[in-house]
């Protein structure tokens, strides 16, 4: 139970959830309407991240109150929080394959952590602000 | 080429695309909030211009691919990774993902090309 296990199995499962939720979104698009009221690229920027300053071209009614619940600010925190935590550990991982001194890896680890950091609050905040 | 040698073959070929296609995602994903977030704030020129870079067909195309093999072969690793029974098969999984990953990709890039050259 270390960390390098925990991150194996947390990059697998984010991994999946990261499928389901956009094949979720997806259907959620066109059960609200995006048959007729979406083209592709909204329908692609709704399944990656259904923000209304991410999907800004579609042509549903109030799309942006429709969002503003509790489920939907959930979608893209759980999106936010998978995806962002998902990347920058793999590329610790690749960097580690690359940098070798141990002074170079605790301040490539270093760099990483804090680029998730402030990646996440930053993201968080423009969920929780944009209604 | 031999999936580009070390131990060769579709499973070397799939870890080194895993790695260069989450190269890729993450390097357009970064991008594009860096650039959204400027033009947003500021309206520079260069945020602008990065705007037509990634708004054209070809990097696209290359995003298409990035996320579908990423996703695909993500999928294949963890199935394989949480049933090792099904270990034994993995060069048949491997051929299995390419024959989801390629019909998929060429239709979004058939998709892409055509949008870009029509207009609709």
């Amino acid at each position: 139970m270390n960390f390098e296990y925990l991150m194996w199995l947390f990059t697998r499962l984010s991994g999946i959830a990261l499928i389901l939720l956009a094949i979720a979104a997806m259907a959620w698009a066109f059960i609200m309407g995006a048959r007729t009221q979406a083209d592709l690229p909204a329908i692609l920027r709704w399944m990656f991240f259904p923000n209304p300053n991410h999907v800004l071209s579609s042509d549903i009614p109030e799309i942006d109150q429709v969002w503003a619940n509790l489920f939907w600010t959930t979608m893209q925190i759980l999106m936010i929080v998978f995806a962002g935590t998902h990347a920058w550990n793999g590329l610790r991982m690749i960097l580690e394959d690359y940098v070798s001194s141990p002074k170079g890896q605790t301040g490539m680890r270093v760099i990483i952590f804090l680029l998730w950091l402030v990646s996440l609050a930053v993201s968080i905040t423009l969920i929780l602000t944009s209604y | 080429m031999d999936g580009f040698k070390y131990q060769g073959g579709g499973p070397m070929l799939a870890f080194i695309f895993h790695r260069l296609t989450a190269l890729g995602i993450l390097f357009f994903v970064g991008m594009h909030i860096v650039v959204s977030f400027t033009s947003q704030q500021t309206g520079a020129e260069w945020a602008e211009w990065l705007n037509t870079v990634y708004k054209s067909p070809w990097f696209q195309v290359f995003i298409a691919f990035c996320v579908l093999f990423h996703a695909i072969n993500g999928l294949r690793i963890a199935l394989l990774d949480f049933f090792p029974g099904f270990q034994k098969f993995q060069r048949e999984a491997i051929w299995v993902e390419w024959a989801i990953v390629l019909p998929m990709f060429l239709l979004a890039a058939f998709l892409i090309i055509q949008v870009s050259l029509t207009g609709s």
